[in-house]
């Protein structure tokens, strides 16, 4: 096993890294604790077409918004996926730029994180709306019905920003895979998969000039994406900071929103890399030295949340508003209170164990920690939306919102979709960027190349 | 088969369809539509003035009538009962007319039958009862004003002398009519003119929203609250919180009994004589400003004025009288008047005989006309049961009923809309009804009903209302009809006056004791009175009053004796009087007398249609003839529960003041909100529409929602959507309960949408479907609406009403007739809300236009502005500060809903203004 510090075990080749690797995708059997994981994210999956079905023919009203809380788990869920979505592209990209070697074996599976929970995420916005066969009325383009977007509303931003998003990370992830699905496509022994993995790898040979472009393009989007992990979640943040609600109306919002994204990403990430270098073997890859690196960014944006929570208390009580020291007072003991208190305990005060190495050099209080901080940033966004909504201004029109079984089936069943884009990522792509850990490999053991 | 075969036995089927798809062709020529009818001309609607029966008395209302198709009723200027006014059940009636649960047919013992039919099988029957004298048959009827059915009535009893006539409204005023008698000797009707009384006391009775007179009254009473008008002042002392005690000045809950010996009390302190008044009369829990009051009432001798409730027993009727000749109220503030009802009697005694007579197998045929008594009669009466025992039923009813359930035939109903008739208001003005639309199922009036008893062969209501009105309107009778039916108003019929005077020491009774845990206050539902409105969705979810309950009653109880005996909302109790129980969930009611319970009729209908059936629980079920308004009984936790909907779940105003209070009197300065803003001001255009709500005008009586929803083509929702929080309403009355849970101030607000010039909806919509006009006016683009929602969690006031469902019945034939064709039908998917009636506001700009000028001040009127009893609404132009709207706003009581947020609401609001006595002890005054 490798000691702490080290960010692979000692001792691989170019040739044992690409066996290793190219080995989960190129296995002629499928393992089948991939087929009962598989099995039931596709379960999972169909519910949400069922639910979504329903959905479609019925109407938003299945859900349990209503007037005051026009917004339910729609929203909460975009806003949570969004948020685990920020991991991939940081790692990928900002810890490319600032020359953090130890991303390496982390940051393909991640980015592939980010592609699926973006893709979860924008399901949201259009489900949730009224009548989503006319969600496109939210681009502009030129049409003969005189729509033109409303570009005062953050939703059109959210439109671009996450677009945008969406666009990027996936183009930064493809371009990432090529010279592995160059590998791919020479080392699997079916023709099918050598035409497939020959068609995507668009022609790559490996030589200087590829590898030249390759990288200038990686950079280039790495610089792209650096941008975007802040834009996407200070605009998604613009949501609630713009509208005048109690609760929403708060410009410590974007900074506080970046970092519980982040906090809620790396929490992503270590919930799935502990299952899988477990399910695969991939302890010398993915080592301790990652999670302990993890967590310490958990650690340090977790914080940064907490601020922002004591900022939003400080500030109810500085503005001297009625409204805003009502809607702490309500959070806090009102109907949700439950629900405020277990976002405190689950986001705040349980990551405090990070401090202790103990905890940080424990693959299981590890996994807790980070199942913890996935629950707790759920928690937050429902907070944000459903607490401040349900008790605003005027008395008589508080309300209360009771999530139905359809709310719970779209939440599920997107969870679903996710783990089921995940599985079929493991089983047919590199989960770790092959050409990246022979980078890493040290000088001697790149010599004995295959 | 032989191909040929195939083929021939095709062309036989072919030809065959073919025949029958033109088997549909008239026999009777049609015209094509080139000459339009007679003053129909598409999309200008025409309006008809008629009247709405409700419990016997007529609420005058102008119909509108597009395309031949009512789709809209409003109060009748024209006359004194209404000014204009129109309450919320009359409001709600459009949607009855079309309701596909009315009974559409004659049937005979369940079977499809016709009307003729009927008239041959009535004939051996009631040639038989002729020989007898008429002996053997019944009429039970309800209460009758209507000078037609009066003389055919008389006709009736002429041909048939032996016969015997009924009339039974569960809702009725037997105590004070049986309280006149006692006071005067006979029956007399009580008028009131709140314009001049400056001192009130209602002893539990709630004139502002019962009784055929309360539109007027409202209206009279709000007018004396308006800014420049010296106010007048309101002590309440009631068991059931209720609107009037919401206005009041002074309120104090007191259980229904105690208010008898109120009533006792305060006759003997204002020097009434009354024989075998209770020897010794024990005040109940000491009302705090009795003293106050009474010297209030000595001060204003001539211009006070004391009421008692229809359901307070005869004597304190009698003592009111008494009490307000001793301070010289008579012929002042109060006059008396011949009864307007014809033949007027004690409805529970007179359905008492009928049923005696039943039991007593005297009854042969009887016809029921109008009613529901096998729902309605007291439980001890057995009506259901005792029915069935007379050999020939008949009844004419709107739907098929419980009633109709247990008659032999049944003849459909006409709709109000649909016949010609006649009634008497309050005060005995008549008018004439006159339909707007053939019947849509055939059906027949009352008139035409008991012709059908009296005549060889059955007249139509027009001729039996035109023949007995020829001769009665003067020499030329043709001028005088066509005015009559104009107007809405027949002049001359107003009820004469009478000249009262006291039996000399009357006797009234001493109060009974009341036995049980608990007393039983039973009253007409707020929206589906007793049951007849009860297939309403309108009047089913408008929220009630004070409780802001829809869908459902409850046994309302106040807060200390639900904390006795260990309730919350929706437990269910079991009420138990005698034999007779009841299971009924309560609903805690700040405000309510303690160990006393409040039940309204009207729920818990077997048959009454698929919105109405099933719903509440049967107060009819614990009611006896002996107690019909205030019984007692035991109550015992069941444990059970009920889910109530209620659209209002938090009734404090968290010390934000939503509703301001002044007090009469005080100095008040404007608030003068700063317009201040970063951004250039909106370049202005020809007008600034814009609104002010009197909070202290308005009673919270509910009209303005229903005429809102009848004028917006605003679909109901359903219990499970409004418990869901999803109600449609644009229009919502807030109700805050100030000041503690034993008698808290009901505050009303009416909430329509602010049409905000800083609107923050507007700037959050994506799509641009919330937009503002040049005029100020928040436009909603339902065409464009996506349905984010966005707009309505921005929106502070929360006015925004989005379609979760397909709310809008598409479906049902008879509702596409309903809807107001000026107006979209919103689909699934796309928010609305309040447009201050741009449609009312485009048709008199088109107007203005046509004829070269401004639109005129007051020439637009919001539908819930047109309604209101209290006239607290007023809309208009605010760039002209001559209009009333501009001048309401300039009031030093105007406020901004909200104001601290700058969203600049174009709906502003006058402070609620209250005038306690100054002597009056602090704690005890509103305010």
């Amino acid at each position: 096993m490798a000691d702490d510090q080290s960010i692979i075990t000692p001792g691989y080749t170019y040739g044992s890294v690409t066996q290793k690797i190219s080995s989960i995708v190129l296995a002629r059997r499928t393992p089948w604790g991939w087929m009962v994981g598989f099995g039931i994210s596709f379960l999972l999956l169909t519910l949400l077409m069922v639910a979504v079905t329903y959905l479609l023919v019925i109407g938003v009203g299945i859900w349990g918004i209503n007037v005051p809380v026009g917004w339910g788990f729609a929203i909460i869920n975009f806003v949570w996926w969004v948020g685990i979505g920020h991991a991939g592209t940081l790692i990928s990209a900002i810890l490319l730029l600032l020359r953090q070697r130890w991303r390496t074996s982390i940051n393909r599976f991640a980015e592939a994180m980010t592609l699926f929970a973006v893709a979860c995420a924008g399901m949201f916005p259009l489900l949730h709306l009224g009548r989503p066969k006319f969600f496109y009325w939210l681009i502009p383009y030129p049409n003969t019905m005189h729509l033109w977007p409303q570009f005062r509303s953050p939703l059109v931003w959210d439109v671009f920003a996450v677009g945008t998003y969406m666009t990027v990370s996936f183009l930064f992830w493809y371009v990432g895979l090529i010279p592995d699905l160059g590998t791919l496509r020479d080392r699997s022994k079916s023709r099918a998969a050598q035409i497939v993995y020959g068609i995507f790898a668009m022609g790559w040979r490996g030589s200087a000039k590829h590898w030249h472009h390759h990288e200038v393009a990686y950079l280039l989007l790495a610089g792209l994406a650096t941008a975007l992990v802040v834009s996407v979640h200070t605009v998604v943040s613009f949501d609630f900071a713009v509208g005048i609600i109690p609760g929403w109306h708060s410009t410590i919002f974007p900074p506080y929103f970046v970092a519980g994204a982040i906090y809620s990403g790396f929490a992503m990430v270590m919930t799935l890399a502990i299952p899988m270098r477990a399910a695969y073997g991939l302890q010398d890859f993915i080592t301790m030295k990652h999670l302990t690196n993890m967590a310490k960014v958990m650690l340090a944006t977790g914080m940064i949340v907490a601020y922002g929570y004591m900022t939003e208390i400080f500030m109810a009580w500085y503005s001297g508003s009625r409204f805003e020291q009502d809607m702490v007072v309500n959070r806090m003991t009102g109907p949700y209170a439950s629900l405020y208190w277990g976002l405190i305990l689950t986001n705040i005060l349980l990551p405090q164990a990070l401090w202790f190495r103990r905890v940080r050099s424990s693959v299981l209080l590890l996994f807790i920690v980070a199942m913890s901080v996935n629950i707790g940033m759920w928690l937050e966004r429902f907070v944000i939306v459903v607490t401040s909504l349900h008790r605003d201004f005027l008395p008589s029109a508080w309300g209360m919102y009771y999530p139905t079984m359809w709310d719970w089936a779209t939440f599920i069943g997107s969870i679903g979709l996710f783990l089921t884009l995940l599985f079929l990522f493991i089983r047919f792509l590199p989960v770790i960027s092959i050409f990246e850990m022979r980078q890493i490999l040290p000088e001697p053991q790149r010599k004995e190349s295959a | 088969m032989q191909r040929r075969d195939f083929l021939s036995m095709m062309t036989a089927t072919l030809a065959a369809a073919g025949l029958n798809g033109c088997s549909e062709t008239l026999p009777e020529k049609i015209v094509p539509y080139v000459r339009p009818p007679e003053e129909v001309v598409p999309g200008k609607p025409l309006y008809f003035a008629t009247a709405m029966p409700m419990a016997g008395y007529a609420m005058p209302l102008i119909a509108e009538s597009n395309m031949g198709r009512p789709t809209k009723v409003d109060g009748n200027p024209e006359h004194p009962a209404s000014l204009g006014a129109a309450s919320a059940i009359a409001q709600a009636s459009v949607w009855s007319l079309y309701d596909p649960d009315r009974s559409q047919t004659v049937t005979n013992d369940g079977r499809i039958s016709t009307w003729e039919s009927f008239v041959s099988a009535l004939a051996s029957p009631l040639a038989e009862r002729s020989a007898a004298q008429g002996d053997g048959l019944s009429l039970l009827t309800g209460a009758i004003t209507s000078p037609t059915l009066a003389w055919q009535l008389e006709m009736l009893l002429q041909k048939f002398p032996r016969a015997k006539w009924h009339a039974y409204e569960p809702v009725g005023c037997d105590n004070a009519r049986a309280g006149s008698r006692l006071a005067f000797g006979n029956y007399v009707d009580s008028q009131y003119r709140f314009d001049r009384a400056d001192a009130i006391l209602s002893l539990d009775r709630d004139f502002l929203s019962h009784g055929p007179a309360c539109l007027r009254h409202a209206k009279d009473f709000a007018a004396r609250r308006r800014p420049g008008q010296p106010p007048n002042r309101l002590y309440v002392v009631e068991s059931t919180p209720s609107i009037t005690g919401a206005k009041a000045d002074h309120r104090f809950p007191l259980r229904a009994r105690d208010i008898t010996t109120l009533a006792y009390l305060l006759g003997e302190r204002l020097g009434v004589r009354a024989v075998s008044s209770p020897q010794e009369i024990t005040p109940p829990t000491a009302v705090p400003w009795l003293d106050v009051l009474i010297r209030d009432l000595q001060e204003h001798k001539g211009t006070s004025l004391v009421l008692a409730g229809d359901e307070q027993p005869p004597a304190v009727h009698a003592l009111v009288h008494a009490i307000n000749a001793a301070l010289g109220n008579i012929d002042n503030t109060v006059f008396y008047s011949e009864p307007v009802e014809a033949r007027p009697v004690e409805h529970v005694e007179s359905l008492k005989e009928l049923v005696s007579d039943i039991a007593q197998g005297r009854v042969a045929i009887l016809a029921i006309a109008g009613g529901n008594p096998a729902f309605t009669a007291p439980v001890d009466f057995q009506f259901s049961k005792l029915l069935e025992s007379v050999p020939f039923r008949i009844r004419l009813g709107i739907y098929e009923d419980e009633t109709s359930a247990l008659c032999h035939w049944h003849i459909p109903e006409a709709h109000y809309l649909e016949s010609w008739g006649d009634a008497r208001a309050f005060d005995g003005t008549a008018t004439i009804l006159q339909p707007l639309i053939n019947p849509l199922y055939r059906g027949k009036n009352a008139s035409e009903f008991l012709s059908a008893l009296i005549d060889q062969s059955p007249q139509t209501g027009y001729d039996i209302v035109r023949t007995f009105w020829k001769g009665r309107m003067g020499t030329d009778f043709e001028t005088a009809w066509r005015r009559a039916l104009h107007d809405g108003v027949v002049s001359g019929t107003t009820a004469q006056t009478r000249t009262v005077s006291l039996v000399p020491n009357f006797a009234v009774p001493a109060p009974l004791p009341g036995q049980g845990d608990v007393e039983v206050l039973f009253r007409p539902d707020p929206s589906i009175f007793d049951g007849s409105m009860a297939n309403n969705p309108w009047l089913q979810e408008l929220p009630k009053p004070i409780t802001k309950l829809t869908w459902d009653n409850a046994a309302l109880i106040s807060p200390t004796t639900a904390e006795r005996l260990e309730l919350t909302n929706g437990d269910v109790v079991e009420l138990r009087d005698g034999s007779y129980t009841l299971q009924a969930p309560v609903w805690i009611s700040p405000g309510h007398a303690n160990d006393s319970l409040t039940l309204h009729f009207g729920y818990g209908r077997t048959r009454a249609g698929q919105i109405g059936t099933g719903r509440g629980f049967n107060a009819y079920a614990i009611r006896t003839s002996g107690a019909p308004t205030i019984a007692h009984s035991s109550i015992r936790k069941t444990g059970a529960r009920v889910p109530l909907a209620s659209t209002q779940s938090h009734h404090a105003m968290e010390g934000r003041d939503p509703v301001r209070t002044i007090v009469a009197g005080s100095a008040v300065e404007h608030e003068g909100l700063s317009d201040a803003s970063l951004y250039p001001p909106r370049p202005a255009a020809d007008y600034a529409w814009g609104m002010s709500i009197d909070l202290s005008a308005c009673i919270g009586c509910n009209a303005c929602v229903v005429a809102c929803q009848a004028e917006n083509n605003i679909p109901y929702v359903g219990k499970s959507e409004v418990a869901n929080g999803r109600e449609m309403h644009w229009i919502r009355i807030d109700t805050y309960f100030d000041g503690g849970n034993e008698n808290p101030d009901f505050l009303f607000q009416p909430v329509p949408c602010m049409h905000c010039e800083n609107a923050p909806c507007e700037l959050v919509c994506p799509v641009g479907a919330t937009t503002h006009s040049v005029e100020g006016l928040n436009e909603q683009t339902y065409n464009r609406c996506v349905g984010t929602r966005y707009c309505s969690n921005n929106c502070p006031y929360k006015v925004r009403r989005f379609n979760f469902l397909q709310y809008a019945d598409y479906e049902t034939p008879t509702f596409k007739l309903l809807n107001n064709p000026d107006v979209t039908v919103r689909s699934r998917g796309v928010m609305e809300k309040c447009t201050y009636c741009v449609q009312r506001i485009n048709h008199a700009r088109i107007t203005a236009e046509k004829e070269g000028r401004r639109i005129r001040d007051g020439e637009i009127v919001t539908a819930c502005q047109a309604t209101c009893p209290a006239d607290a609404i007023v809309f208009g132009d605010i760039s002209d500060p001559q209009s009333r709207v501009a001048r309401l706003k300039a009031e030093p009581r105007d406020y901004r809903l909200l104001g601290e947020l700058n969203t600049r609401p174009r709906t502003t609001y006058l402070s609620r203004l209250v005038n306690p006595h100054p002597d009056a002890p602090k704690e005890n005054r509103r305010g």
